[in-house]
């Protein structure tokens, strides 16, 4: 019974790092200039890496043959738990930037208190990704403050993005059922603790790029639990395709 | 929008010093709007594959380099002062060590 | 005067002594260069986009990866060309502008579709490999910064083939499906690669200055014919077959033996002709364009940043 809730909770954890990483690696061949297409490619691969971590944990745990592939490429939308910030289309630079701000930062406070979790193995994962994730929060927290304080264009769409993203980022906070009974068996993150951190460190780096921040405002959620957007289903749809179409196949 | 941006990032010389007790050793360059970004861009660029612990950036502009036809009078004359290399001086095989 | 700037280029040249940026060479020199280190970098550039299309649908989580680290170490290499280039006096925003109207050009085989999954197993065991055969010699080019920039591009490049080859072998190895894909893969990949060594000797001008500079170290003819030779060997390991049937082993040569290739269809693709150049350009093109706003941004904060020091120093 314990099994379910830490598995649960393992592929939130991994399905949000897959799901980000992929979004990411969008950009690959695509990006403003060469050297920021290497960037954020490389974002990509520490997050896929994370994801790859958590799934086989979450395999291992599972037994009855679950590999990291099974559950990355044979689970349908509604049984993916990443949080719906993650799976929303990159849009330009300056959703992706804030995008990746605001989950990085999330992600910096979760891995810093996963990593007393009483799961070794999560807290062994968070510790090794935490050293990734430092690096994100400062690459994506100086271009918020770039293009906020930049010109007048980029400053716009900045807050074009935030218009379009801040309504997803009451989830991260939002604990789901399995998260609070992780807490309650002290594996998982207690989420409001890392919530006030999270608002700080945001604040700050917006005040310098110049960027005010919405008022409380009506907060999406859904994903933790199997609801998303549409985007999802289009994302898997891609994703899975060849495990789909020739199932039980190597690759 | 402007097609065309005014000018475009300027060019950056990257050190990395692979590892403790090394000289920085030039790598490559690469173009980057400041300071912080060359460093961030070289640590993306140049070390995908954990090849260095220290990173120097250095704007293009502000590398001095010598002439090559002054390559004589800055080169040369140590060329004639083989004293100064270890393999000038003839030593008995039993001196070990040194 | 002149007379001597030649002879001592001429002579560092045959004493393999490198060419640096600062040393005197000759205009068509310099020339040649900017031209082939440009192209080349834009070949890198361009050629992320036909197996870039292949990263959001790769069939694991392992072979996802791989593909981002590839397709990135593109991104470097395109990154270490430009900037040997940049060395002779051409800015990487005016090999840019050649690129996107059209004046440059590029490695012919990126004009070309992927597919299937399979297609990314064929890139990189034939157009890495053609490409591992055209690098390695250039390693010791006479050009110092370019021959710096490829020894760090044949360094990083060795995994990429062999990526390409695992690909195909465990295609090789599975369902009737997957081998009809990897067949079907090289059948469309395998002429192509073989024109990238460029037309043939007689009908490739430029050839010659090239070889006596050093810029060059052997002939189109020459390095198809080894990569022809290799191929030949290794395809028996993956249990397919390559569509010329006039490939045969020539006892006398030493070296197999090959059909005609299509040069009609080479000149074709290079004239714009190929089933993706008009996509690939606009693709970059787009990618540029949309770019523009944010290294404005940076540009203009980075200025920001450096008036408001000035003012604490005074």
């Amino acid at each position: 019974m314990h099994n379910k809730t830490l598995i649960d909770y393992t592929l939130h954890l991994a399905d949000n790092a897959l799901i980000i990483g992929h979004r990411n690696s969008e950009w690959c061949g695509h990006g403003p200039v060469l050297e920021q297409d290497i960037a954020i490619s490389n974002i990509a691969l520490d997050l896929i890496g994370q994801a790859r971590n958590f799934y086989q944990y979450a395999a291992t745990v599972s037994g009855n043959g679950a590999t990291e592939d099974t559950l990355a490429y044979l689970r349908d939308a509604i049984d993916f738990k990443n949080i719906l910030l993650v799976e929303l289309p990159n849009g330009d630079w300056a959703q992706t930037i804030l995008k990746q701000f605001f989950f990085s930062t999330y992600q910096y406070f979760l891995y810093q208190q996963l990593q007393n979790s009483k799961d070794a193995q999560l807290a062994a994962i968070a510790e090794k990704a935490l050293k990734e994730v430092t690096y994100h929060v400062r690459w994506s927290s100086e271009w918020v403050i770039r293009l906020g304080d930049g010109t007048l264009e980029s400053k716009n769409r900045m807050l074009r993005a935030i218009d379009e993203i801040w309504s997803y980022t009451g989830e991260m906070f939002l604990a789901a059922s399995y998260e609070l009974q992780g807490i309650r068996e002290e594996y998982a993150v207690d989420l409001s603790e890392i919530q006030k951190n999270w608002v700080q460190k945001i604040t700050s780096v917006c005040i310098e790029a110049t960027l005010p921040l919405p008022a409380d405002t009506w907060m999406q959620s859904g994903g933790k639990e199997g609801k998303h957007t549409e985007y999802l289903g289009f994302i898997l749809a891609d994703m899975q395709f060849l495990q789909r179409a020739y199932p039980d196949a190597d690759w | 929008m402007s097609s065309q941006p005014k000018q475009e990032w300027p060019l950056w010389e990257i050190f990395i010093r692979s590892k403790q007790g090394l000289d920085h050793k030039h790598v490559g360059s690469l173009h980057a709007a400041d300071a912080q970004m060359a460093i961030e861009n070289a640590r993306d660029v140049y070390t995908r594959r954990m090849e260095g612990i220290s990173i120097w950036a250095v704007e293009s502009k502000y590398i001095h380099a010598s002439n090559p036809s002054d390559a004589e009078s800055l080169y040369d004359p140590a060329n004639d002062k083989a004293y100064r290399h270890p393999t000038f001086y003839t030593l008995p095989d039993e001196v070990k060590h040194m | 005067m002149e007379k001597g700037l030649t002879d001592i280029f001429r002579d560092k040249i045959q004493k393999e002594i490198r060419i640096e940026p600062k040393d005197w060479m000759p205009e068509k020199y310099r020339q040649t260069l900017i031209r082939q280190i440009s192209q080349h970098a834009h070949s890198e550039i361009v050629g992320m986009l036909p197996e870039g299309n292949w990263i959001t649908r790769a069939p694991t989580l392992r072979r996802k990866a791989i593909l981002i680290a590839k397709v990135q170490d593109e991104a470097g290499h395109g990154l270490y060309l430009y900037s040997a280039a940049e060395t002779l006096g051409i800015t990487r925003d005016e090999m840019y502008d050649q690129l996107h109207s059209g004046k440059a050009k590029y490695s012919s085989i990126f004009n070309y579709p992927t597919l299937t999954w399979a297609d990314i197993g064929a890139i990189g065991w034939l157009v890495d490999g053609a490409a591992i055969m055209n690098q390695v010699p250039l390693c010791r080019s006479s050009f110092g910064p370019y021959a710096r920039a490829m020894v760090r591009v044949c360094k990083e490049e060795s995994f990429h083939q062999r990526q390409g080859f695992e690909i195909l072998l465990t295609l090789g190895k599975g369902s009737p499906e997957q081998r009809r894909m990897a067949q079907d893969a090289l059948n469309r990949w395998w002429w192509p690669s073989i024109m990238m060594f460029g037309p043939k000797d007689d009908e490739s001008p430029n050839t010659i200055q090239s070889m006596q500079w050093k810029i060059k170290r052997f002939t189109n003819d020459e390095l198809r014919q080894k990569f022809i030779d290799v191929c030949a060997e290794q395809v028996k390991l993956l249990g397919l077959v390559i569509p010329d049937k006039d490939l045969t082993w020539n006892e006398a040569t030493g070296h197999y033996d090959f059909g005609p290739i299509n040069w009609d269809e080479f000149w074709q693709v290079i004239k714009g002709n190929g089933p993706c150049n008009k996509e690939r350009l606009e693709t970059r093109k787009k990618a540029w364009e949309e770019g523009a706003w944010v290294r404005e941004a940076a540009s203009a904060y980075a200025e920001k940043i450096e008036r408001k020091k000035a003012l604490l120093v005074y």
